[in-house]
């Protein structure tokens, strides 16, 4: 009964400020709704079991890639408002194309049927020997992250390796009218070129 | 298997009824503001997040760890494509002054 009322509340809300994401007028409202259905969506996970993925939702989305956003709607100096002129005129294809998407996935699910062998071809189950023996969530992932999908996870880190290079690269930029230290001309200066001794004949200067 | 009980009995036709309805928000919105590339990133990764919750309702529903696995490999994706896309974006606006989608068009013959 409760679950059943959390599990309303949540995809209520998740759905909701969905909608307000791509409705909202300006581009800051749509991050903040983002981050709300961020969160109801990790309640979500919460009630299915996923403590875990749950927990990282909220670290990763909310603390990492809203903010990327937020940062980046307000450091950009835009009018928002000429974006979204001209937005009527998309909203028909969107519906049809949106409300065909809809269509097709509610048909599959309500075709769906779990083959007799599904039970069998489980690669890693987790419910009932997981709860009997004391394992949480976080540490069953961990047993088998580390170990059967070792390689998938190195690769994970590899992404995000090369995409933390990539954006410092792609934004890093070198300003003209900024000094800057550079350490390798201060090592390769020599006596002779930085010092220079000039004879001064009195009453002349410089 | 009763796989639409709509009401008090939660099961896996809820959980993946919500993700379509997202999912289907994800590529609305993408119509809808076709001007805006940064709302544009937040409906993929609205679309993003639908998946997750399909797949952790599969992984909950079969009783298969292997679903949240996957699930923090989309996450990990997720993140880096936005930031990448963002990184792209802060240098296109210093480039053109407008992250308009109609003005990406610089490399089209």
């Amino acid at each position: 009964m409760i679950a059943a009322f959390a599990f309303y509340l949540f995809a209520f809300v998740t759905l909701l400020s969905g909608v307000m994401v791509i409705t909202a007028r300006n581009p800051v409202h749509s991050v903040l709704f983002l981050i709300l259905a961020f969160f109801n969506s990790a309640g979500l996970f919460v009630l299915l079991g996923a403590e875990f993925i749950a927990m990282i939702l909220v670290i990763v989305y909310v603390g990492a890639v809203a903010v990327l956003f937020l940062f980046v709607v307000m450091m950009l100096d835009i009018s928002f408002a000429d974006l979204r002129k001209g937005v009527m005129q998309y909203i028909p294809v969107g519906l049809v194309a949106g409300g065909v998407l809809l269509a097709e996935l509610i048909a599959i699910f309500v075709t769906w049927k779990f083959s007799d062998k599904a039970a069998e071809n489980i690669a890693v189950p987790f419910v009932a020997d997981n709860a009997s023996a004391g394992v949480t969530n976080t540490e069953a992932i961990g047993q088998v992250l580390y170990t059967d999908y070792i390689f998938a996870f190195q690769v994970a880190g590899l992404i995000l390796l090369v995409a933390m290079i990539g954006a410092i690269v792609l934004t890093y930029r070198r300003r003209p009218g900024v000094r800057r230290q550079i350490v390798s001309e201060q090592q390769a200066r020599t006596v002779e070129e930085s010092m220079e001794i000039k004879k001064v004949t009195p009453g002349t200067g410089v | 298997m009763e796989l639409f009980d709509i009401g008090l009995n939660i099961g896996l036709a809820h959980y993946l009824t919500l993700a379509a309805i997202l999912f289907t928000l994800g590529v609305f919105g993408i119509f809808l503001n076709r001007k805006n590339m940064i709302v544009i990133l937040m409906c993929i990764e609205l679309m993003l997040l639908a998946v997750n919750i399909n797949f952790v309702a599969f992984s909950a529903h079969l009783g298969d760890l292997v679903g949240q696995i996957f699930s923090l490999f989309i996450l990990t994706v997720a993140a880096a494509e936005a930031a990448i896309g963002l990184a792209i974006l802060v240098t296109f606006f210093r480039l053109k002054g407008s992250i308009a989608v109609e003005d990406i068009s610089s490399m089209k013959g």
